[in-house]
C-alpha cells in the first residue's frame, strides 16, 4: 500500500521545551490509525504538524508526495486536500450550516455557488442533518455540530482526514452519533489519523494504534497486537490502557 | 438670575445676507456631520488594517501598528490638529504645499486638516478595538479556517473579521459618537461647524444661553439618532443561537 502520510524523524520545540522527539510513522492509503496517549504527550501537536498548522524544526513530513516543511510548498493548497476535525468543532458561528459547508468550496476550490450548495446538502444528508440546513451552528447540539464539521471537511474531497479528539467535548449520549459517522467513513476507505481515547472505536475500526508519551512515539503496532498482546506493551502504555479501559 | 429668554432669536435675521440664525445652525450641523463621517471612514478603514496587523504572526507588522497606536493615542487631539493644520503643510513638497495653501479655499483646507486629524486619531482607537475583537475569538477558529485551505487574507476576511466586528459593535459605537463630539475641535482653526456657529450666534445676537441650549439639544438628538442607528445595525447582524440572538 502506498503511503499517504509519511512522518520521518520529526522534532519540535516550543522554545526550550521539546514537544516532539524523533517521531516516525506513516499512514497508508485507506488506513485508519488511532493515536492515543496521556494529556500533554504531543498528540495534537503531531497531528497539527501534518497539515502545517504547527511548524516543526527537524525532520520531514510528506503528504501524498508533497513535503510539508518545504518552504516552497503551497500550504493552503495542501491543507485544502487534508480534512481536519477539531475537539471544539470550530464551525464558523456567523455562517448558516449551508454556508459553513459551501464557503471553502467556493473560496478555495473555486466551485460555483450552486455546485457547492448541492454538494454540501448531500453531505449534510449523509450525516443525517439535512433538516438543519438553514440553522446556525449555535442552534445545534454538540454532536450535531461535530457531524456538520465532518461534512464540511468532506465537502473538500479530502485525500485524508485528521481528527483531534473529536468526541472528547461531547456529552456521553452524543459520542456515538459522531463515532458512527467516522466508522462509516473508515469503512468507505478514507485514510484517517485519529487522536482519540475511544478505545472501543479503535478496536472496531482502526488498523493500527500509536501510543505517545512525552513527545515520543512509544508504541506503533497493528490493532490486534496492541489490544491482544497487552503483556508485550511498554509499562507506560499498559498503565494508560488500564486507566482508560476502566471507564 | 434676571435673564430675559428669547427663543424667537433663531428666526431673527443675522444681518449677514438674508440668513436667519437657524440657517447658521443648519450649516454648522452639516459641517459637523461631514467632518465626522469623512473622519470615520478613514478611522474605520485604517483602524481595521492596523488592528489586523497587530494580530498577524511575525514581529515587524505588529510593532509598526502598536507604535502608531502609542503615538496617536498619547498626543492630545488639539496638538495633533495644530500639527496637521499649521505644521504639516510647510513640510509638504512644494507643489502640494502650494495646492494646499492657495489652491484650496480656507474652508476646504480647514476641512481637510480636520478630517485627516480626526481620522488618524480615531484610527488608533479603532485599531485597539479591532485587535481586542480578534483576540477574543477562540484560537481554533483561525486554525479551522487555515485547515480548510484559506489563505491568511481569506481567514481574516471570511472568518475572523465578521465575528470580531460583531463583538465590538458597542465599543465602536462609542468611538463613532466620540468622533462627532471631537469634531468640535475644528472650531479652533476656524471651520464653521456646529460649535463655531453657536459661538458666532451667541456673539452676534447676544442671546448666549439660547444659542448654547440649541447646540446642546442638537448634539443630544444627533447622539441619540446615532445610537439608535448602531443599535439597529447590531440587531440586524446578530447571529442566531449566539450572543443573545434568538435560538
Ligand atoms: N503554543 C504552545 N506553547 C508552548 N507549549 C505548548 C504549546 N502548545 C502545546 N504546548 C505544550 O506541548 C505539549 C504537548 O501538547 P499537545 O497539545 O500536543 O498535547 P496532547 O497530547 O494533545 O494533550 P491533550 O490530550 O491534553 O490534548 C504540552 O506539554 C503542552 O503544554
Ligand atoms: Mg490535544
Amino acid at each position: 500500500m502506498s503511503k499517504m502520510i509519511d512522518i520521518n524523524n520529526v522534532n519540535k520545540w516550543y522554545g526550550e521545551f521539546q514537544v516532539l522527539t524523533d517521531c516516525t510513522t506513516s499512514v497508508s492509503k485507506g488506513e485508519v490509525v488511532v493515536v492515543c496517549g496521556p494529556s500533554g504527550s504531543g498528540k495534537s501537536t503531531l497531528i497539527k504538524c501534518v497539515n502545517a498548522l504547527e511548524p516543526f524544526q527537524k525532520g520531514e513530513i510528506i503528504v501524498d508526495g508533497i513535503s510539508v516543511g518545504d518552504p516552497k510548498t503551497d500550504l493552503p493548497k495542501l491543507r485544502s486536500r487534508v480534512g481536519m476535525v477539531f475537539q471544539h468543532f470550530e464551525l464558523f458561528p456567523h455562517l448558516s450550516i449551508t454556508d459553513n459547508l459551501a464557503i471553502a468550496q467556493m473560496k478555495v476550490l473555486g466551485r460555483g455557488r450552486e455546485e457547492a450548495m448541492d454538494k454540501g446538502l448531500k453531505l449534510l444528508d449523509r450525516v443525517g442533518l439535512k433538516a438543519h440546513a438553514a440553522k446556525f451552528p449555535g442552534q445545534l447540539s454538540g454532536g450535531q455540530q461535530q457531524r456538520v464539521a465532518i461534512a464540511r471537511a468532506l465537502a473538500m474531497d479530502p485525500i485524508a482526514m485528521l481528527f483531534d479528539e473529536p468526541t472528547s467535548a461531547l456529552d456521553p449520549e452524543m459520542i456515538n452519533e459522531v463515532l458512527d459517522v467516522m466508522t462509516e467513513l473508515a469503512q468507505e476507505g478514507m485514510t484517517m489519523m485519529c487522536v482519540t481515547h475511544e478505545m472501543g472505536f479503535a478496536r472496531r475500526v482502526a488498523h493500527r494504534v500509536i501510543f505517545m508519551d512525552k513527545g515520543h512515539i512509544v508504541e506503533d503496532c497493528a490493532k490486534d497486537e496492541f489490544f491482544g498482546n497487552i503483556d508485550a506493551r511498554s509499562e507506560r502504555a499498559r498503565q494508560f490502557l488500564s486507566k482508560i479501559l476502566q471507564h | 438670575m434676571n435673564y430675559h429668554w428669547d427663543w424667537g432669536v433663531f428666526f431673527k435675521s443675522t444681518g449677514v445676507g438674508s440668513e436667519i440664525y437657524l440657517n447658521w445652525f443648519v450649516t454648522g450641523l452639516g459641517w459637523t456631520i461631514a467632518v465626522a463621517l469623512a473622519g470615520w471612514i478613514i478611522a474605520l478603514a485604517l483602524g481595521s488594517v492596523l488592528g489586523v496587523m497587530r494580530t498577524l504572526p511575525g514581529k515587524a507588522l505588529p510593532a509598526i501598528a502598536s507604535a502608531y497606536v502609542e503615538l496617536f493615542r498619547n498626543v492630545p487631539l488639539l496638538v495633533q490638529l495644530f500639527v496637521w493644520y499649521f505644521l504639516v503643510p510647510d513640510l509638504l513638497p512644494t507643489p502640494l504645499e502650494m495646492w494646499y495653501k492657495q489652491g484650496l479655499s480656507p474652508m476646504q483646507s480647514q476641512f481637510l486638516a480636520v478630517v485627516i486629524c480626526l481620522g488618524l486619531f480615531t484610527a488608533a482607537r479603532v485599531c485597539e478595538q479591532v485587535r481586542t475583537g480578534i483576540e477574543a475569538l477562540p484560537r481554533g477558529q483561525r486554525n479551522a479556517a487555515l485547515a480548510m485551505g484559506f489563505s491568511t487574507g481569506q481567514t481574516y476576511r471570511h472568518v475572523l473579521l465578521p465575528q470580531a466586528f460583531r463583538i465590538i459593535i458597542p465599543p465602536l459605537t462609542s468611538e463613532f459618537l466620540n468622533i462627532f463630539k471631537n469634531s468640535s475641535v475644528a472650531s479652533l482653526i476656524g471651520l464653521m461647524e456646529l460649535l463655531a456657529q453657536t459661538r458666532q450666534t451667541a456673539e452676534f445676537s447676544a442671546n448666549f444661553f439660547e444659542a448654547f441650549t440649541m447646540a446642546t439639544v442638537i448634539y443630544f438628538v444627533l447622539n441619540m439618532s446615532l445610537m439608535t442607528f448602531m443599535g439597529w445595525v447590531e440587531k440586524r447582524l446578530r447571529i442566531p443561537g449566539m450572543m443573545g440572538g434568538s435560538k
